[in-house]
């Protein structure tokens, strides 16, 4: 069962050549597209914190601004 | 007692009036029906829907990958190689469907003025760069032992090369325009222009005489593949569909915050 799964009648390499491309491709967009996210939101996380308080103030009356800030502290 | 006296300064003032009046109201509906969407208030739930996304592209792709790989039949002529159609159809599907997307947003945000479109459209594009070069690699691994060539001139083919040369400099252009409204132009432009290769790509089989069979899945006529194939092809579908969704949230998560990032300069 497992050698003809393997072999798929001698087509095994065409057919796991074109899956495997397939998944390794996914994977790393996923990677890639989460770094550039984690790397957006450490930078924003770091100039958050270098602000004064009255500009933290100010930029705190975002709700979008705290929700960033929440989801870098989870990572 | 006053009375309306209607001469030709009347129409002179009154209809320019009147297409003001009709025009702002035109853009507080677009408003209502906009701030819905806003990015301020969907960053919520953009930015906790990806775990569960991820989780439901698992399962679906392990059922999906088991229903393709060893549940499915052979196929009487092509043997076990017409597996690759589990891969290959769903990413040719969706790089059509995203690229129509990217169109569509670009017309509407030169419609609207809302910025908000070309930011989905952007998010939208990597995942549908992806799924085309999945397309084109698979199905030139298909080629080989069913044509016995990894590449032919085949319209299908060529029109499919098109249009990852379009997604190609659509994600260029973001990249080289610093200047954000003329990004925004430029891109609009080619993705609106590499629409018109989309009919191409879907008609090319019943235009040209090409390599490629006719469609064999049909919403409004009959489909001549079997359930048995069909099933596992509708479930890949909607695995490849959550994964672009995925990447979608989060590449649209990212750009929303380096908006915010830019936002905390201007401060």
């Amino acid at each position: 069962m497992i050698n003809e799964i393997i072999s798929m009648d001698g087509y095994g390499s065409y057919v796991w050549s074109a899956f495997s491309f397939t998944l390794i491709s996914f994977a790393t967009l996923y990677f890639v597209t989460k770094l550039q996210l984690l790397k957006e939101q450490k930078r924003f996380a770091s100039k958050f914190g270098s602000l004064n308080e009255e500009k933290i103030r100010a930029a705190s009356l975002q709700n979008i601004n705290i929700e960033i800030l929440s989801n870098t502290s989870k990572i | 007692m006053t009375f309306l006296l209607i001469t030709p300064s009347t129409f002179l003032i009154g209809i320019p009036n009147i297409i003001k009046t009709k025009l702002s109201f035109f853009n507080i509906y677009n408003l209502k029906m906009f701030k819905l969407f806003e990015p301020n208030k969907i960053f919520k739930i953009t930015s906790r829907a990806p775990k569960y996304v991820l989780f439901l592209f698992i399962v679906v792709l392990t059922v999906g990958l088991t229903e393709a790989l060893v549940l499915s039949p052979k196929d009487y002529k092509q043997s076990q190689v017409v597996r690759i159609m589990y891969v290959h159809v769903p990413a040719a599907w969706i790089s059509l469907g995203i690229f129509s997307s990217l169109a569509l947003l670009s017309i509407g945000s030169f419609v609207f003025k809302n910025k908000n479109f070309s930011l989905i459209a952007k998010s939208l594009a990597p995942s549908g760069f992806i799924f085309n070069i999945i397309a084109l690699v698979t199905g030139s691994i298909w080629g080989k032992p069913t044509w016995g060539t990894w590449w032919a001139w085949d319209a299908r083919i060529t029109s499919m090369l098109i249009l990852v040369l379009f997604y190609g400099m659509y994600i260029l252009a973001w990249r080289i325009y610093e200047n954000k409204e003329q990004a925004t132009k430029i891109t609009s432009m080619i993705a609106i222009l590499g629409a018109i290769n989309v009919p191409i790509i879907k008609f090319s089989v019943d235009w040209w005489n090409t390599l490629h069979q006719p469609a064999s899945i049909n919403i409004l006529a009959d489909t001549s593949i079997h359930i048995s194939m069909l099933i596992p092809l509708g479930i890949m579908t909607a695995a490849f569909a959550l994964f672009s969704l995925l990447i979608f949230l989060m590449k649209y998560n990212t750009e929303l915050i380096k908006v915010k990032n830019k936002g905390l300069d201007r401060l």
